[in-house]
């Protein structure tokens, strides 16, 4: 196995055995078992029933923990596994240091994801065994939101992390930063225009920009094509992208500044002091 | 083999390294001392690559920093404090081996030499382990590979006596190919183990001495003492060197590492006054060996 793979599996192995991990799984797994419990799947709410009603609160659930969970759990190990002294260990045997990062990264990615995503598995496997309709667009769709927003937090909890020196200072960063975005989700925009401190082109925009708001949106517009709860902003937004041009753009957005955070991460991490 | 080319670091305004300029050649096993903060364990973080720093480290030619692989991959490092790792021993030793391109039976073979009880402890976590476990298994990662050069930090502060033997003799096997580089605070910890003294001093070298040989480093010599009245802290003392205790307190028999003779003479010396009498014998090498 190469050095890539190897540091993959060593990252998977050390997650497994961290105490945030079992609380990171048992909140997902504790929501959807809360939902079925509270009968989610018997409710009716603006014509949804069955598991479309539970996978819609799970989805906005899932944005409300997900990101500071994905940021607060990364930058805590990375930066303290450096603080500890760990990188000093492990990096000091002969491992590439690209074969390093991303294969950290691999392996943060696969335990970030894989149980968000068995939550919303057992949902579904349970709703076969009852006889309950799946929607499986809808499932499928949402998982793919579900792997670019891990992703998306992860690239910005790594590059967090080869920034800051100690735990404290990458803790504050993450938490800043998703203070930032959750700041910025429409309801904020919407109070600015309606004071006139911004164009409406600008509010759309910064919402635009924001991985959270685009995720929020991307999940409202499975259950509300039109986009109505989103009131003018929908016009913007259905006649900039289209429905399938947003649907896509929610997708690849995320991914990308994920995408574009992790190589910043490795850049920096290359040329800086590595414990 | 070993060159630091005119090396420095800074820490935002303080200088830690100050234009380090060493040679290293094959076969030789410097002392590297210093006080706190002398600079001892920034010069080894350059020499594996892990820190930034002006001037120039190469080992047969190559940098560790742009050519990692190929430059760690003859380098054994033992930290002085283990990394708080808490995967199980097996996954630990599994990733070392992968990446060394080594076997793990390999590093457990040494680990066994060592004294661990191996498969007791593979399910174990790492950072469950004693102090002493975990330094005898960074040890076996370290010496269960081809590494050309040895880089020890503190690496013998928490093994047993029957444990720094072996060590002694582990490195002693390795004598002819290959270099060594132990970091101490003190030059008694690790005086027998070295042919040359590199002192550090806020970040220079203020010395670089090449010491006689003490001998074999796997040698190991049968000790008697005799005490002119018993005493608890004597007997406590000599018991964690696995002293027996031969007439009620007053007279003690026992082995020490050829390389550990200083470091045990130093012990003594804190009882000087009730001591009245020291035999020590060198052991027949294949006595040892066996």
């Amino acid at each position: 196995m190469n050095a890539f793979l190897l540091t993959a599996r060593l990252d998977i192995v050390e997650s497994l055995r961290a105490r945030w991990f079992l609380v990171y799984s048992l909140v997902f797994g504790g929501i959807v078992a809360l939902l079925f419990a509270f009968g989610l799947t018997e409710s009716r709410v603006l014509g949804f029933i069955g598991l479309s009603r539970l996978l819609v609160t799970y989805i906005q659930l899932t944005m409300a923990i997900l990101p500071v969970f994905v940021l607060i759990t990364t930058v805590r190990s990375v930066a303290g596994d450096r603080e500890a002294g760990v990188y000093e260990y492990l990096l000091a045997l002969p491992v590439g240091l690209a074969a390093w990062f991303w294969g950290k990264l691999l392996g943060r990615y696969l335990v970030i994801f894989l149980p968000v995503f068995a939550a919303m598995l057992g949902a579904v496997v349970w709703s076969l065994f009852q006889a309950i309709d799946v929607p499986w667009a809808m499932f499928f769709y949402y998982t793919g939101l579900l792997a670019a927003l891990a992703w998306c937090f992860l690239g910005i909890g790594m590059l967090i992390s080869t920034l800051a020196r100690s735990t404290d200072v990458a803790q504050g960063a993450a938490f800043l930063v998703w203070l930032c975005m959750l700041l910025f989700l429409d309801l904020i925009l919407l109070g600015l225009l309606i004071q006139g401190r911004a164009a409406p082109e600008v509010a759309v925009g910064i919402a635009l920009l924001n991985p959270l708001q685009v995720f929020r949106t991307a999940a409202l517009a499975m259950f509300d094509p039109q986009l109505i709860v989103l009131g003018p902003s929908a016009y913007v937004i259905l006649d900039l992208f289209g429905r399938d041009g947003f649907r896509l753009y929610a997708l690849l957005y995320p991914l990308f500044i994920g995408a574009l955070c992790a190589l910043a991460g490795y850049w920096t991490f290359r040329r800086s002091d590595l414990p | 083999m070993i060159r630091f080319d005119n090396v420095g670091k800074d820490f935002r305004k303080q200088r830690v390294l100050d234009g380090v300029n060493l040679e290293i050649g094959l076969g030789e096993r410097i002392a590297l001392i210093g006080s706190n903060g002398a600079g001892k364990t920034t010069l080894i973080r350059c020499l594996l690559g892990e820190y930034t720093h002006q001037g120039k480290v190469t080992i047969d030619g190559r940098e560790p920093r742009s050519e990692r692989t190929l430059v760690l991959g003859r380098i054994g490092f033992v930290p002085q404090l283990p990394p708080p790792l808490k995967m199980p021993v097996a996954q630990l030793v599994g990733f070392a081996a992968g990446v060394c391109h080594s076997a793990s039976e390999r590093i457990l073979a040494v680990a066994r030499r060592l004294g661990l009880e191996v498969e007791a402890i593979l399910a174990r976590p790492f950072n469950r382990l004693s102090g002493g476990m975990k330094q005898k298994l960074l040890i076996a990662i370290a010496l269960g590979r081809d590494a050309q050069v040895l880089v020890l930090d503190e690496p013998a502060a928490n093994l047993d006596p029957e444990a720094r033997h072996t060590f002694f003799s582990l490195l002693a096997e390795r004598l002819a190919g290959s270099t060594m580089i132990i970091s101490s605070h003190r030059l008694d910890e690790v005086a027998p183990l070295v042919n040359r003294v590199v002192e550090l001093d806020t970040g220079r070298i203020v010395l670089d001495d090449r010491v006689a040989e003490e001998g074999a480093l796997a040698a190991l010599f049968q000790v008697h003492l005799t005490f002119t009245r018993a005493d608890a802290a004597i007997t406590r003392t000599l018991a964690a060197w696995q002293f027996a205790d031969r007439r009620a307190g007053l007279e003690w028999h026992g082995t020490v590492a050829g390389a550990d003779r200083l470091r045990f003479m130093g012990v003594v010396a804190r009882y000087v006054g009730l001591l009245a009498r020291i035999e020590m014998h060198a052991l027949d090498p294949a006595v040892v060996l066996q």
